[in-house]
This record gives structure tokens, C-alpha cells and sequence, in this order.
């Protein structure tokens, strides 16, 4: 049982009904337990357990977010010691958590959106034989994701995200059978450990500075200003290293839409809602290192900027539903960026986008993966066409978040986005244009490319047939799945108000990230933003509409020499992967081998070449016993010299 | 109870049943199995005792016990355990029975195309050479007499040798002949030059005391010079660094680790390497200050090139069984790495860390071992899509590989982080190259996982393979449960560990560096 024991100086402790903020991560995790060792015996009623477990987390979840609110506004962090998990001497860290006003509004995302997608699971994982085993992953998932955000130090923040990373990992490669999920998810995990060496030296780094992980020793030394502006910024940019690994930012973006070889429900979960916004969640949660060093934030902003673009330009290239949808998950997250990058004033805008794309962005992953279940696993969008009559409630659900996503008003993503790019431009000087540009002309192309996802899906002419050898029969999907892409789709509509309209959310996590920003100056005024923004959407529905309902689309995309050069780089995208390949891998491999080739030739050689100098050994190396005798005795007679030799050195020395 | 005999009764016993052992006739192997693993389980439920006997605040050695054995040259049997020592102790008496269950059809069983090997080699012989090795590593580890440690050493390589030469895979007589001699050339080209300075340590004592000694802790107060220093921290050092093994003194290691049976691979690279870094810090860093901090940036240059170029070569080995032994030559670089950043932290992490990996190849081993036995073959090639087949065996894999990337949540991320964050302190630029690795680790692993266990399933005949049997999974459930336990709460381990390693850095004069920007005490917790 844990100790009661508050053991930060800044947080209160844990009692009443906080104590049981443990039973958060221990809920999912018992699931993931009971079903992993259980084994088959666990079939039957495995996926019940599992959606049980995420449900009850979130029960939880609210009543601590309730209590959270019942407390006055200057004692919302609440931290729950656990154990003591590494200490030694200088280093300690403890097991300890922090239910706090963000830790909060991630928890009732994760574990909300989270069970919707364990409910919808049921449903689209029916027919799978591993459903079971799906299910304790998805569990493990959650129990990790949630440790991620509990944590009240940096080192087991750190023990969540490669645990997040694990159950990725497990998730892509869940049919592992083919050799693309396998290939995915591994390459998933190389390039969110290369993010994962950023945070581990971040981790290092405040230890050998402050002499502690703990949030609030580390973050209050980083507002207290006794960190070297050098030593702050270095911190910073490692912690942007973790988090462009695991948001699948620019150069660290090529691993996200290949773990779309994962099922559809994963996608959603970890490759849309949760896990990919941790890196956003990362460098929120160390607002304070980074309000302070306006190096890092720059390029933050950058890193966002670019995304934007990257994510927007690939993802109106590709044929594939989900690879579009990954694409755009990448550039949404780029706003997040751009947004947390902008200081104090965009901290709370980037997490409500955040917390607003969570609904629209798994409404859309599920309504993508009721369209794939219809059509029998095909995912080319140019297959689909026609598919809303057959699918009125995937059609209707999708629909909300496909309006939400492009920005309609008073949808969610509308308030949400628009923030942002007001904020961006009230950054000010040439930079504040050059950001808010670049955030408008993504809102554009992705009103583009959305709006062409959507019309290919739905509306235009049935490119499939229902009868001969590939006969594809949509129907709908059942209410298990439906069900949850209603209430996502409820979220899509109305999230993005509820946070943003009276500044509700900014309120509830300004003690997070200080009051900071002064609503004064603004480079365009709002209204002019608003109406840009909308300007450019409906720009991009339009070329959308016209290119793709008013005239025929063919069934299949036109090769590489019949289109653009920009469009042949982004359905590569953009080369990320060449360049991997080209300047990573290959060497990599080159070197492997040489490495091979030396260590038997080389290196074996030379020790075995300097041990035939001192004793005349190699040649007896080849033989057997017999001969090992003898160089037995040979290496006793150079030993026995030796010692000699030593002792009289050492009497001389 | 400190005055109870704990370390020459754990000496004793499998030493005695070792006798007893290879005395039992050849047709009564079963017998020879039934006793060597109660003997050996006896012998865990001591060590177990003795560390829960055992009181970390105190200083200095426990259980100590001091016999004159060679009164001229003033040799002793001379016995004692600190945290270092008795962890791995412990660590050794638990993989010994573990080992055996493992072992328990490999000798007598036909090899897996059926062609009959029986007769050929003596069951009790097999466990009779476990018996005595476990023998040699609780006394290498037990000595505190340098001569003694010397001759357990030494004594240590006989029964490996054999059970390489004459318990290696069946069909490459020539190889594992090779693999046997190349490592005991190598063990006792090391162990020579030790005993040379071994002796050089007698006569500095002799110089200065006026009667020799190999006393360690008489030895520990010598004032020996610089220069001398040098000389016989060197001879202590490659014999070391050979057994450990470091780079580039590591070509033994691939060889001995194919060629061994599986048992003797668990032990050979999970306890008898542990030897060479035990003696690390053990004896180089106190016998030798100035010499230690002198060669300490040689030593940790080495352990950095270690553990990329142990993980490179591990990446492209298609033998599973030398991919394993690479992986180790990365880890022990990080263990030398720990041991020679001169922290408390990091060094408490390298002692962790041999404990840890002694526990994450050992599984990886077995899992490696029971493919081999199902499929006869070590090359990644025989494998393909196992984990539809093997479920278990995929998942235990998974696990193994994963404490040996050190994922958070399980033993060896302890260890490894505080060997970085360690070093960090001291060598920023080293500990962030050495950080670096840690993708590789993750490409090693995972990439041999990728090749063997996903995918289609190799060939029509492997869909026959069975999965774990009820022997194999009691003889990973141990290794299992602990792997994770360790990750989750490492502390009883650590607190016998820290006030050794900490007292050790100390003596020698190396205190831990300060943080630049401390926060204040209250919030930084509680120092001790």
C-alpha cells in the first residue's frame, strides 16, 4: 500500500480520495496482467476485462478530476509517494505521482478516449484470434501512457514513455505474421529511442545541474533563474529531441505513418489521441525550462512550422486512408508544437488543440476503420466512392470530425486551430508573420486534403463492384463500434467551444504554466484572423470539390511519370525515408560488416599474432589437447619470467 | 550470526557434491541430476540466508574467516563477503540450479537429427564440473587472501574448460576444441601476468611491513608508489579485462559463448566474466588509486569503443549464440564504464548492472538454448515466424530482450541509468557518446527478435515445434519474475550494494561531483 505521504515541498499530499490515484495505472496494468499470463483459458471474456479495466480507470479518473475541482484554485497538485525506486547517495528518485491540473485533463482524455476505443475494439477485433492478447496490450497501453503523465519526476516520466513506446511496439507489430507490421514496428521503436537518448541526457543533465529529477526541484530552479541560460537551453532541446521522437516530428516524423501497419483502433488510440501528443504533453509539462530559454522555443516553433507543412504537403498524395489520416495526425501535431512554442501565451492553446484533436482524430481513425472492415480490408481511397448511403452513421460521425478537423465553425477544431494562428501572428515582427502564414496555409491544405479524403470515401461514383472476383458488399458496422464513433463524434463538435470560448481551459491549467500572457497587442486583429482562416479553408474545399466530385476519378492512381515532381516526392515522403536509408542504414550496414570481417581477421589476428611474439602460442591455437600441453608449459615458463621481471621492477621502482 | 561459517560452508558443499557426483556411476545419470540439483538448491537457500544475515551499514567484511595455509609466504584462507561480493554470490548460486534444470536432457538427450550421442559423454561428469565450477566462482568471489583469489582464478577455468571441450555441440568436435583451448590460452595468459603482480604486491608488503603479506585488507594499506602503481595495476588489469572481456581483448568470447553448452554459456558470460569486473573494482580502484585514475581515461575509452562495437558486431552475427556474446562485450563496456567513472552512482550502477545482466543474457541464453535443441541450429536462418508457433518461448524471449535494452520497468534500466547518469557527472562528453548506444542495443535485440520470431513461419517442419515444456517454463518463470521485480524495486538490492561501492570510491579518495545549480537540501531529498 502507499505511504500517505506528500514528500515534495510543493505539492500537497495525497489523502481523502486522492489516495487512490495509484489504482489509475494499477487498474490497466492489472488488466494487461490477468490477461497476458491467464492465456487462452482468459479468451471468452478477455476483451470484457480489458474494456473493464480502461472504464474503471476512467471512473476514477473523474472523481479525481471532480475532487481536483473541488479545491481551491492554489492547491490543485496533488502528489502520492509510492516508494523509493532508485537512491543512491546524490541520486535520488522516487516512485511518486502528480495528480495535477494537467496531469488531470490528460488522464480523463487517455483513459476516456481510451475506452471508447476498447468498447469499438470489441467490435472490429470480433473475428481476430488474438483479440485477447490485443486487448492486454491495449491495456498495457493505457497504464503506460498514464504513468507517462502521473509521474512527478522526470525519470519516471521517462520509464512511461519507453513503456508507451513498448506497447506501440507491440501494438504495430500485432500481426506480426507480416513481414510489414514486423518492419514497422521496429523501425518505430529505432527512432523513438533516438528521441528516447535526448530526454535520457535532458534526465542527466538536470542531475549533474540541480542534483534532482523531481518537477518541482528542477522546474522551480528553472524559474528561479539559477540555471545557466546554456545549461537551460541544452536541457531544453534534448527534451525536444524526446519529443520529436515520439510525436513524429520533423527529422523524426518517418516512423508514424508506417505503424499504421497496426490495427485501425491502434491508430486511433496511440497513433492519433494519445501517445503521439506526448511529446507535446513533454515539453508543457517543462513549460517553465522553456518560457525561459527563447532559443529553444524558436526552434520549437520551427520544428512546428515545418511539420505543418511536411505533414500537409504528403498527406495530399498518398491513395491510402490511413497514411492520409497518419499524415495529417503529424501536421496537427505541428500546430501543438507551434503553439507550445510560442511561451506562455500558446501553452494552453496547444494543449487544447491537443485535447480537441484527441476526439476529432480517433472519431476519424475509427470511422476509417468501419470503412476498411466494410470493404474487406482495402484501404486505397481510390476503391472506395458512394459509400454514404451504405454507411449512414460512419458517414454522419465521420463527417462531424472530417468539419471539425478542416476548422468549421463552431466545430471544435474551428476554435481551437484559429487560436493558434492568432497567436502566432501576435508573436509579432517577421517571424510572427512568417509562423502565421505557414499555419494558414496548412489550415488551407488541409481543408484540401481532407475534404478530398472525404469525397473519395463517400460521395462521387462506387469505384468497386459487388459482383465477380472482387466483389466487395459495405454495409454497416455494428453498434458496438458505431456507438463510440457517435460519442467521438459529440466530442468533435463540441469540444473545441467548451476550452476555448471564455478561456475555460487556459483558466483551469494557467497555476501549470503561469499567468504570464496579457491579452494587448495584436498584429492582426482577431477578427481579421478568423476570417483569413476561413477564407483559406474554403479555398481549399473548393479546389477539393472541384477537382475531385466534379470531375471522374480514376480508380487508379496515375504513375509516378505522369505526375508532378512535388507530388512524386510527397507520395515518398518527401524522402525521409531515402534519407534514412541513405545516410543511416547503409553506412550502418557497411560498417557492420567491415566490423565483422576485422573482428575475425583483424583484431583476432593481432592479439593472436602478439601472443605468437611473446610466447609462440598461435600455431598450437589450431590444435587440440595434445598440444595444448604444450603451450601450457610455454605460457607457465613466460609467466615465470614475468614474475621475475616484475619483482624486480618493482623493487627498483 | 556472523560468526557462522556462511562462505566456507557455500564453498564446501558444492566442492564435496562435486566428488560425490562424478563418483556416480554413468548409468545412474538421473541420480547424478536428482542430487546435483537438490545440492545446488541447498546451496541457493544459504546464499539467500547468508544476504539476509548479512548487515549493509556495517563496515568492512562480514562472515570473515582467516586460516594460515602457506604460513612461509604468509598465504591464508582467508574468507569474508562485502556488498559487492555477496550480491554476486548470490547471483551465482542462483543460476547454478537453474542451470541444472536447464541442463537436465542436454547431455544424454540425441541430438536433435536424431543421431544417438549417449555413450559418448558421462551425464555425472556433466554435473559434477557444474558442482565444482559453482565451487570456484563462490570462492573467487569469497577470497579476501589475493593468493587465494589467484588460485581460485585459476581453478575456475578447469571445469569450464571441460565442459567447452567435451560438452560443446556435438557435431563440431574441432570447433569447440578450438573455442576450449583459445579460452583458456587467453584465461591464463591473463591469470599469469596477475600472478606476477600478485607477487609484486607480496613484495612491496614485504618491503614495507617487513613480512609478506597477501593479506587484501593489509594490502589495501600499503603506500605503494606511482610508478609501481602502474606496473601492477596493469598486470591486474589485463587479466581483467581479458576475463571481463573488454575490447580488444575479446576474441575468445564469441567462440567460447557458441561453443558452449548452454548451461556453460549461462555461467561462463553471466558469472565467470562477473569476475574480471568484480576484480575491477574490487581490486584495481582500492589496491590501486593513483594507477586507477591515471589509466581511468584508457579504460573508459575502451568501454565506450566496447559497447559500440560489441553492439555493431552483434547486429551483423547470424550465429544467435555470438550474437549473444557480442551483446555482453557491449554490456561489459558499460560496466567498465561505470566501474572507472569513479562515482558512487555509477558505480553502484555497475555492480547492478553485472547482477542485472548476469540475469537478462542468462534468460537470453536459455531462450537461445531451447531454440537451438528444437531446431538444431544457431543460425537466425533456421528460424522465421516462430512466435506463432512458440508463443511462450517468443514472449520469454521478448522479455530477455528487453532487460538487455534496458526498457524501464525492468532490471537492467537500473543499473544502465546509473551508470550513465554516473559517468555523466564526471565524463559529460563520454556519457553522452555512451548514451548513443542505447539505439543500438535496441536494434540488436529487436532486429534478431524480428528475423527469428515474426513473419511467415519459416518452413512446414517448424510448424511442429513444440512449445515450452513445464521444465523449461519453471526454469524461466525465476528469471522472469525477477527481471521485472528488480526494474520495479531495486532497493534491497541496492542498499547492499551502495555503502560497499561507496566506501570503496571514498577510501580510494574520489568523491561524487557536486551538481553546479543545487537546489536546496529540503528539495533535493534526503542525502545519506
Amino acid at each position: 500500500m502507499p505511504h500517505e505521504v506528500g514528500h515534495e515541498v510543493g505539492y500537497a499530499a495525497a489523502s481523502g480520495v486522492f489516495s487512490a490515484t495509484w489504482l489509475l495505472l494499477v487498474l490497466p496494468l492489472a488488466g494487461a496482467l490477468i490477461l497476458l499470463l491467464g492465456g487462452r483459458r482468459t479468451d471468452r471474456w478477455g476483451h470484457l476485462l480489458g474494456t473493464a479495466a480502461s472504464a474503471a480507470s476512467f471512473v476514477v479518473g473523474l472523481v479525481l478530476f471532480f475532487g481536483l475541482r473541488g479545491r481551491a484554485a492554489d492547491d490543485r497538485q496533488v502528489a502520492q509517494h509510492l516508494f523509493s525506486w532508485i537512491s543512491v547517495n546524490g541520486f535520488q528518485v522516487d516512485a511518486g505521482l502528480l495528480f495535477d491540473q494537467l496531469s488531470a485533463v490528460f488522464v480523463l482524455l487517455i483513459t476516456g478516449v481510451g475506452t471508447l476505443i476498447h468498447i469499438y475494439s470489441i467490435g472490429y477485433m470480433a473475428h481476430d484470434p488474438g483479440r485477447r492478447r490485443f486487448f492486454a496490450y491495449m491495456n498495457l497501453f493505457l497504464a503506460s501512457m498514464l504513468l507517462l503523465v502521473l509521474g512527478d519526476n522526470f525519470l519516471v516520466l521517462y520509464a512511461g514513455w519507453e513503456l508507451v513506446g513498448l506497447s506501440s511496439f507491440l501494438l504495430i507489430k500485432f500481426w506480426e505474421y507480416k513481414p510489414a507490421a514486423a518492419t514497422a514496428a521496429n523501425k518505430a521503436f529505432y527512432m523513438n529511442r533516438v528521441g528516447d537518448v535526448g530526454l535520457a541526457l535532458a534526465i542527466m543533465l538536470m542531475f549533474a545541474t540541480v542534483g534532482s529529477t523531481n518537477y518541482d526541484s528542477v522546474l522551480g530552479a528553472a524559474a528561479a533563474d539559477v540555471i545557466g541560460y546554456g545549461t537551460l537551453t541544452a536541457i531544453a532541446l534534448l527534451l525536444l529531441l524526446g519529443a520529436c521522437g515520439k510525436s513524429g516530428q520533423f527529422p523524426l516524423q518517418a516512423w508514424l505513418p508506417d505503424a499504421m501497419e497496426g490495427p485501425t483502433p491502434i491508430s486511433a488510440l496511440i497513433h492519433a489521441a494519445t501517445m503521439v501528443t506526448a511529446g507535446v504533453y513533454l515539453i508543457a509539462r517543462a513549460s517553465p525550462i522553456f518560457t525561459e530559454t527563447q532559443a529553444a522555443r524558436t526552434v520549437v516553433v520551427i520544428i512546428g512550422a515545418v511539420t505543418i507543412i511536411i505533414g500537409c504537403v504528403i498527406g495530399c498524395a498518398y491513395d491510402d486512408i490511413k497514411k492520409v489520416l497518419a499524415y495529417s495526425t503529424v501536421s496537427q501535431i505541428g500546430y501543438m508544437f507551434l503553439a507550445v512554442g510560442l511561451g506562455p501565451a500558446g501553452y494552453a492553446l496547444g494543449i487544447a488543440h491537443l485535447l480537441a484533436h484527441g476526439f476529432f482524430k480517433a472519431g476519424l481513425f475509427l470511422g476509417s476503420g468501419s470503412v476498411i472492415h466494410a470493404m474487406d480490408d482495402e484501404q486505397d481511397m481510390r476503391k472506395y466512392g458512394g459509400l454514404w448511403r451504405l454507411m449512414p452513421v460512419t458517414w454522419a460521425t465521420f463527417g462531424l470530425g472530417y468539419l471539425a478537423i478542416i476548422g468549421l465553425p463552431p466545430l471544435s477544431g474551428f476554435f481551437t486551430k484559429d487560436k493558434i494562428i492568432e497567436a502566432a501572428f501576435d508573436k509579432g515582427g517577421t517571424s510572427g508573420y512568417l509562423l502565421g502564414l505557414t499555419a494558414l496555409l496548412g489550415a488551407g491544405i488541409t481543408a484540401f486534403y481532407m475534404t478530398r479524403l472525404f469525397l473519395l470515401t463517400f460521395h462521387g461514383e462506387r469505384r468497386w463492384s459487388s459482383s465477380g472476383e472482387h466483389a466487395k458488399h459495405p454495409h454497416e458496422s455494428p453498434r458496438v463500434m458505431t456507438g463510440p464513433m457517435a460519442l467521438l463524434a459529440v466530442g468533435s463538435v463540441f469540444a473545441g467551444g467548451l476550452f476555448i470560448v471564455g478561456g475555460t481551459l487556459q483558466d483551469w491549467l494557467a497555476p501549470v504554466f503561469g499567468e504570464g500572457h496579457e491579452e494587448g497587442a495584436h498584429t492582426l486583429s482577431p477578427a481579421v484572423v478568423t476570417a483569413l482562416t476561413l477564407l483559406v479553408a474554403a479555398g481549399g474545399f473548393a479546389g477539393a470539390y472541384l477537382r475531385y466530385q466534379l470531375r471522374p476519378v480514376e480508380a487508379v492512381g496515375r504513375p509516378d511519370s505522369e505526375v508532378g515532381l512535388v507530388t512524386v516526392a510527397a507520395r515518398h515522403d518527401l524522402y525521409a525515408n531515402t534519407f534514412n536509408e541513405t545516410v543511416f542504414m547503409r553506412p550502418g550496414q557497411y560498417l557492420t560488416r567491415f566490423l565483422v570481417w576485422l573482428d575475425t581477421v583483424g583484431v583476432d589476428g593481432l592479439v593472436r599474432g602478439t601472443a605468437a611474439g611473446i610466447g609462440g602460442l598461435s600455431g598450437r591455437l589450431r590444435r587440440t589437447q595434445t598440444g595444448f600441453v604444450r603451450s601450457y608449459a610455454l605460457s607457465m615458463l613466460g609467466g615465470a619470467v614475468l614474475v621475475v621481471m616484475t619483482a624486480l621492477l618493482v623493487r627498483t621502482g | 550470526m556472523n560468526s557462522f561459517p556462511w562462505l566456507t560452508l557455500l564453498l564446501i558443499i558444492p566442492a564435496a557434491a562435486a566428488v560425490v557426483v562424478a563418483a556416480v556411476p554413468r548409468r545412474l545419470g538421473t541420480l547424478a541430476k536428482q542430487v546435483t540439483l537438490a545440492v545446488t538448491l541447498v546451496e541457493f537457500v544459504l546464499a539467500l540466508l547468508a544476504t539476509i544475515a548479512y548487515e549493509p551499514a556495517k563496515a568492512g567484511f562480514q562472515f570473515s574467516q582467516k586460516y594460515s595455509w602457506i604460513k612461509q609466504f604468509g598465504i591464508s584462507y582467508s574468507v569474508g563477503a562485502d556488498g559487492i561480493s555477496l550480491v554476486l554470490i548470490l547471483l551465482a548460486t542462483l543460476l547454478v540450479p537453474i542451470v541444472v534444470l536447464a541442463s537436465w536432457d542436454e547431455v544424454d538427450a540425441a541430438s536433435p537429427d536424431g543421431a544417438p550421442v549417449a555413450g559418448r559423454r558421462s551425464v555425472p561428469a556433466f554435473f559434477a564440473l557444474l558442482l565444482a565450477l559453482e565451487a570456484g566462482m563462490v570462492g573467487v568471489f569469497a577470497a579476501t587472501d589475493v593468493f587465494l583469489f589467484y588460485v581460485f582464478f585459476e581453478a575456475m577455468l578447469i571445469p569450464m574448460y571441460f565442459l567447452i571441450g567435451s560438452y560443446g555441440p556435438v557435431k563440431e568436435q574441432a570447433q569447440r576444441s578450438y573455442a576450449a583451448v583459445k579460452f583458456l590460452l587467453y584465461s591464463l595468459f591473463g591469470g599469469l601476468l596477475m600472478l606476477a603482480a600478485v607477487i609484486g604486491l607480496y613484495v612491496v608488503s614485504s618491503d614495507q611491513l617487513g613480512t609478506g603479506t597477501f593479506d587484501f585488507a593489509t594490502l589495501r594499506q600499503l603506500d605503494i608508489t606511482p610508478g609501481v602503481q602502474k606496473l601492477l595495476f596493469l598486470g591486474f588489469f589485463i587479466a581483467f579485462a581479458i576475463k571481463a572481456p573488454l575490447f580488444p581483448f575479446h576474441t575468445w568470447l564469441p567462440d567460447a559463448g557458441a561453443q558452449s553448452p548452454t548451461g556453460g554459456a549461462i555461467l561462463l558470460v553471466g558469472v565467470l566474466d562477473k569476475v574480471g569486473t568484480f576484480g575491477l573494482i574490487r581490486y584495481c580502484i582500492p589496491l590501486f588509486p593513483d594507477a586507477s585514475s591515471y589509466f581511468a581515461p584508457v579504460v573508459l575509452a575502451l568501454a565506450v569503443i566496447g559497447i559500440f562495437y560489441g553492439a555493431l558486431l552483434a547486429i551483423g552475427q547470424r550465429d544467435m549464440k555470438r550474437l549473444v556474446a557480442y551483446t555482453s562485450l557491449a554490456h561489459f563496456g558499460f560496466i567498465a564504464m561505470g566501474t572507472f567513472a569513479l562515482t558512487s552512482q555509477a558505480g553502484t550502477g555497475a555492480v547492478l548492472y553485472m547482477v542485472n545482466h548476469g540475469l537478462s543474457t542468462g534468460l537470453l541464453f536459455l531462450v537461445v538454448g531451447f531454440l537451438v535443441a528444437r531446431r538444431g541450429s544457431r543460425d537466425v536462418g533456421a528460424y522465421r515466424g516462430m512466435a506463432q508457433v512458440t508463443p511462450v518461448l517468443a514472449g520469454v524471449f521478448l522479455i530477455a530482450g528487453l532487460s538487455s535494452l534496458a526498457l524501464p520497468g525492468l532490471n537492467s534500466f537500473v543499473s544502465e541509468f546509473l551508470v550513465l547518469a554516473g559517468t555523466f557527472t564526471r565524463y559529460r562528453a563520454l556519457a553522452i557518446v555512451a548514451t548513443a548506444g542505447i539505439v543500438l542495443a535496441a536494434i540488436y535485440i529487436l532486429y534478431l527478435y524480428q528475423r527469428t520470431m515474426t513473419g511467415p513461419v519459416v518452413s512446414e517442419d517448424a510448424r511442429g515445434v513444440l512449445d515450452l515444456s513445464v521444465r523449461e517454463k519453471i526454469v524461466v518463470a525465476p528469471v522472469v519474475a525477477l527481471i521485472i521485480a528488480l526494474g520495479i524495486y531495486p532497493k534491497p538490492l541496492i542498499d547492499i550494494v551502495r555503502p560497499t561501492v561507496t566506501a570503496t570510491f571514498e577510501d580510494a579518495g574520489h568523491t561524487d561531483p557536486t551538481p553546479t545549480a543545487p537546489v536546496n537540501a529540503s528539495q533535493a531529498g534526503g542525502h545519506s
